[in-house]
């Protein structure tokens, strides 16, 4: 592993994408990904809640929407139906929609490792990290399917 | 109760989860999980697809510091990652198949063995020489870390990455069966198998939570048990409760006491999701 970054705190207090000498630093790559990623997720989900009370106002007063809530019940659960929703401004699919992308932010992460260990020539990791990756979009792949 | 002030309540428990769970240094799944099921009445199966989606997120936040601060081992969580997704697919499925007894009694059973793992880090370990091993040289899994109070570089080695492998399937199963980050389990497996120092052993392990969690989320949102109904609010009320503890009452509240508290606590809820899966 090629350390070409400084490290210790003075490390941690540069917040620049590149070191001294121009390269990459993959690990400030990584932690903006992650941070910007919840971030967006989060703003999404909060989008949506408010759409959702907007357009049911009766949400804030009855009781009886609340039965389906706790007990199973059908819920956007394929990418189409999220879209859809989303489209027609549906306040609930906006929430699915940042509860997808933080499920997307590891995935991204690990693509985004995948890149880097291509850059840096390391085929071992390349094929662990391909690994990973597969097993990430199988879960989505396999759950549909069950 | 309406879904305004249900989602309400929702978003304050998960507040003090979050909260909660920065200072004792575990997720907040552990402790929102109980608050659903027995307190708000939600049906686990909703609860543990929840509590997947706001472990990614606070695992994601925290990872983010430690990565940048080249605290975490990025060559060992990719490595074990491949163990724990594997792990958490199992757990996920297998969540769907012995049903909500089930995983009242494996989260009872996890929940007692976390109170313990809790008790046993107040006492430090002696240090002894690692071995050497060739699997870990091959990986190049060695590496080092800035340590603030001796104000130096801290290099250290790695061993018996394959036990580690199989250790980190068990803590992904049981990530994707529960909803739960299972830092309890991961982060004792890399400390005393691979022998990564505790420091290490804790970034490490909140870089992978993510990609596990998102493993198992994954088929979860797939079988319709990510409502946004509750894993909204549980999302953003966990982020905001653990980035709060982080970041303003962490070294301000005394952790012994706390931690000595909350593992009386974490008995008494285990001793009660163990009852639940037995004898609903």
């Amino acid at each position: 592993m090629p350390k070409t970054a400084p490290r210790g705190p003075e490390a941690s207090a540069t917040t620049a994408l590149r070191d001294e000498s121009g390269q990459l630093q993959p690990e400030v790559l990584i932690s903006d990904l992650l941070r910007y990623g919840v971030a967006a997720s989060l703003s999404l989900v909060t989008l949506g809640t408010v759409v959702t009370f907007f357009r049911h106002p009766d949400y804030l007063v009855s009781s009886e929407a609340l039965q389906r809530l706790t007990s199973p019940h059908p819920v956007p659960h394929t990418l189409g139906d999220v879209l859809t929703g989303a489209l027609a401004a549906r306040g609930q699919a906006f929430v699915m929609a940042g509860l997808l992308v933080m499920m997307g932010v590891p995935v991204m992460r690990v693509a985004l490792s995948l890149l880097i260990f291509r850059q840096q020539k390391d085929r071992l990791y390349v094929a662990i990290t391909t690994a990973v990756l597969a097993m990430l979009v199988l879960s989505f792949v396999l759950g549909a399917v069950h | 109760m309406t879904p305004f002030l249900f989602m309400l309540v929702v978003l304050g428990f998960s507040v003090g989860a979050g909260l909660l769970g920065s200072l004792l240094g575990i997720g907040g799944g552990l402790i929102l999980i109980p608050v659903l099921t027995l307190l708000l009445k939600v049906d686990i199966q909703y609860a543990v697809g929840a509590s997947i989606v706001s472990v990614i997120a606070t695992s994601s936040g925290a990872a983010a510091a430690y990565v940048r601060d080249r605290m975490a081992n990025t060559r060992v969580a990719m490595f074990l990652e491949l163990a724990t997704t594997a792990g958490a697919l199992s757990g996920a499925f297998l969540s769907g198949m012995v049903g909500g007894r089930g995983v009242y009694f494996v989260f009872g059973a996890v929940m007692a063995w976390s109170a313990l793992v809790m008790l046993r880090r107040m006492r430090v370990s002696a240090e002894e020489p690692v071995p050497a091993d060739a699997l870990a040289d091959r990986l190049a899994l060695h590496g080092s870390y800035w340590d603030e109070s001796q104000g130096r570089e801290v290099s250290y080695r790695v061993t018996r990455p394959l036990a580690g492998l199989g250790l980190m399937y068990v803590a992904g199963t049981v990530s994707g069966m529960l909803g739960i980050g299972s830092g309890a389990l991961k982060v004792p497996a890399m400390d005393l198998a691979m022998r990564l120092p505790l420091k290490v052993s804790t970034a490490t392990s909140n870089f992978m939570i993510g990609v596990t969690a998102a493993a198992s989320a994954g088929v979860y949102f797939a079988r319709g048990n990510i409502d946004p109904f509750i894993a909204g609010p549980v999302c953003v009320g966990v982020t905001l409760g653990a980035w709060l503890g982080s970041r303003h009452l962490m070294g301000r509240v005394n952790s012994t006491w706390l931690r000595a508290l909350f593992v009386g606590v974490l008995l008494w809820v285990a001793f009660e999701m163990l009852r639940k899966g037995w004898a609903p």
